[in-house]
């Protein structure tokens, strides 16, 4: 018996074979997940190649987690397809230029709440969106940077992250009574197509393996993807609400 | 493989994927500036030219990427 034997996953943000969601698909097929992919805007057609590179080339489905409709008509293609949804991961984050790179002051309004709606509020939407397909005792999980604190450069878009972390904890509060988990996953730095968009980035990446007691490889997502399939398995089934480090140990250092 | 060859494969998955002109895919051609490419649709263009040659390319190797003429001089040397 595999560790997701039979689970049925819905995986956002496979966007290149470096993404945390992808090696997250892999090691979930790997490991006897069923796992149907989304997509959105631009990237669908990157998500639609790189399926071709996983185990089994999932289906993609095209989801804009900022509009409605599209949500509404997966949950009704994953109905239609498995009757019920066993996990979720979200992995969808997206902020425009000027919210990022080191001028924090200078982002106006209209920027900011395109990044928050896009990286946190879409956690909400979602969770409403596919509660009705979403199987009693189901997981979510959501790709994190710990936003405790101030970071160079992730600027607005950490301000996005603590809120997805907030939007965890109150949808965990919401689909505790059903029994269904919602935990934030902070990953340590990884080189992908996200993380090089990030001006400045590379100003935490040296700082990382320096501090982290276990080390830090920015170039291997698979202890992240490990760790989510943990959290979308029923071997964390008393988990939620919570904010859980896959970061070698750095967030416990003080220096 | 003649690089004229390797261009011509450049030149039809760039019409299909950058949706441009084929007429514009020339080796002095700039990604951002004369065919309105992004770092993603490279990431796209080269994931479709590794099934085409049945080649692997790395993302490092697409950082310093600019012109048409760079990406064939990629593929070439994965050639060999």
């Amino acid at each position: 018996m595999t560790l997701l034997e039979g689970k049925r996953l819905l995986i956002t943000g496979v966007l290149t074979d470096k993404s945390i969601a992808f090696a997250v698909a892999r090691t979930a097929l790997e490991e006897g997940a069923h796992v149907v992919l989304t997509g959105a805007g631009r990237g669908l057609s990157l998500t639609q190649k790189v399926a071709q590179r996983l185990p089994e080339a999932p289906d993609v489905l095209e989801m804009d987690v900022n509009a409605s409709d599209h949500i509404a008509a997966v949950a009704q293609d994953l109905r239609a397809r498995w009757g019920e949804v066993d996990g979720v991961l979200h992995a969808i984050g997206f902020a425009p230029a000027e919210c990022l790179g080191g001028d924090f002051l200078a982002a106006d309004w209209e920027s900011v709440a395109v990044a928050l709606q896009t990286s946190a509020y879409s956690l909400a939407a979602i969770a409403r969106g596919l509660g009705p397909v979403l199987a009693d005792g189901a997981s979510i999980v959501s790709l994190d940077f710990d936003a405790r604190v101030a970071w160079p450069s992730y600027d607005w878009m950490g301000v996005a992250k603590a809120a997805l972390e907030s939007i965890t904890r109150y949808c965990a509060r919401e689909l505790g009574p059903r029994g269904i988990r919602v935990n934030a996953l902070a990953a340590g730095p990884l080189r992908t197509m996200a993380a090089k968009s990030i001006p400045g980035f590379e100003r935490f990446e040296d700082a990382w393996s320096e501090r982290a007691p276990l080390g830090w490889d920015i170039t291997d997502p698979a202890p992240v993807a490990k760790m989510a399939c943990v959290l979308l398995s029923d071997w964390s089934q008393a988990v939620t609400g919570e904010l859980l480090h896959v970061d070698g140990g750095y967030h416990a250092m003080g220096a | 493989m003649e690089r004229s060859e390797i261009l011509e494969t450049v030149r039809k998955l760039a019409v299909e994927t950058l949706e441009v002109d084929g007429d514009a895919v020339v080796e002095t051609a700039v990604f951002a500036d004369d065919l309105d490419a992004d770092s993603l649709d490279l990431v796209e263009l080269v994931m479709a030219l590794e099934e085409a040659f049945d080649i692997s390319v790395p993302e490092e190797e697409l950082e310093d990427i600019e012109t048409v003429g760079q990406v064939i001089d990629l593929v070439q040397a994965k050639l060999g």
